[in-house]
């Protein structure tokens, strides 16, 4: 049966279109159908980070008030062939956006899509409810930081409110995921530690990510770092956090860059 | 964890702590405010709402409790709503 998984968070700039592109390139690799959709309307990244920037023709304003067909704006990626992209509109704002067209949408890509995955855009507008509102799961992408751990408790008190799945009595089945971990500050005291953020979320983890040169020198080159480059620590992160969503049950570690031996051991074996 | 002992050789005096106790704070105050638990104020409904019943009979919807939390002062402002002809009864009381 089709999810909807939404990656959301609040604040901007956390990582949730490298979540969604990585995530969602990870889960078309083991085999699922999957399509990643971009809600941050007039201002779209996840084409940009995808690498399909230059293919999009027709986008998710357009499905929604019936100007194109849902299967003229898909776009299929050029490295998975289970692996797909619904852009947002850059010219239009997110008023454009209505429930019950986003409902159709979501409602019709369940019935191709194993895993329907929505970028929400920051903020707690129209957009990011719309993203969270039809989800069936939720990625709460938060830094180990104040800023982001509020807005994070912020976005948790949405999704078990104003989710068509909390309105039914359901749970949202929800996920924190910490990114732009830096493991030596955080042993230092100089960053909020894992346990601190989930003890104060009271939200189970699907993973761990560090800081890492490689997120950035994948956006550059348009690939999810899961594709660009899969055995750096990032990948390696999102790569058990994938297996993790998928119900298998994994230690939790953070993978390192450095510590080498131990960590490229486990990593080969794991892969 | 090793935080401790590794703190021993930083400098640094550790922040994190302070972010962490400034958050639990803040969010205990925000959650609060937007009604996710049942808090202080829910509480503070019910027994007031106890404690007139038994003096009047009212309509428990009838009841509003407000707390604003200012800078230097908070303010309760409770709100009942009594049917007529109990008025006099209760200013001869009072």
């Amino acid at each position: 049966m089709a999810k909807v998984l939404v990656v959301t968070s609040g604040k901007g700039g956390v990582g949730k279109t490298t979540t969604t592109a990585a995530i969602g390139a990870a889960l078309a690799q083991s085999g699922k159908k999957v399509v990643v959709v971009d809600f941050d309307v007039g201002l779209r990244n996840l084409d940009l980070v995808m690498g399909a920037e230059r293919r999009v023709v027709f986008d998710l304003i357009n499905v929604v008030q019936g100007v194109s067909k849902l299967s003229q704006a898909l776009i299929r990626d050029k490295r998975l062939e289970n692996l797909w992209l619904l852009p947002a509109s850059q010219t239009r704002d997110k008023d454009a956006l209505t429930e019950e067209g986003v409902g159709r949408v979501i409602a019709e890509l369940r019935e191709t899509f194993d895993w329907i995955i929505c970028d929400s855009p920051a903020g707690i507008e129209r957009g990011a409810t719309l993203a969270m509102r039809y989800a069936d799961e939720a990625i709460i992408v938060t830094n180990p930081e104040v800023s982001s751990v509020r807005d994070s408790d912020r976005i948790i008190g949405m999704l078990d409110a104003k989710t068509v799945k909390a309105e039914k009595g359901e749970r949202v089945e929800k996920h924190i995921l910490i990114t732009r971990f830096d493991p030596v500050r955080a042993s230092r005291g100089e960053m909020l530690s894992i346990e601190d953020v989930l003890e104060i979320l009271a939200t189970p983890l699907l993973g761990i990510v560090p800081e890492s040169q490689d997120v950035l020198r994948a956006s550059n080159v348009g690939s999810p770092v899961t594709l660009n480059s899969p055995a750096s620590a990032p990948a390696r992160a999102y790569l058990d956090a994938t297996r993790r969503l998928l119900g298998e049950k994994i230690d939790m570690s953070v993978p390192a860059e450095r510590v080498g031996l131990m960590n490229r051991l486990l990593g080969r074996r794991a892969a | 964890m090793s935080v401790r002992f590794l703190r021993l050789f930083g400098s640094r005096e550790a922040s994190a702590p302070v972010a962490r106790e400034r958050l639990q704070i803040l969010l205990a105050h925000e959650r609060g405010l937007l009604g996710q638990q049942p808090d202080l104020l829910s509480r503070l409904r019910e027994e007031i709402l106890a404690a007139v019943s038994r003096h009047v009979a009212l309509d428990p919807d009838k009841v509003i409790v407000r707390m604003d939390r200012g800078k230097n002062v908070s303010t309760l402002e409770v709100d009942i709503e009594l049917p007529n002809g109990l008025e006099p009864a209760l200013a001869a009381a009072g």
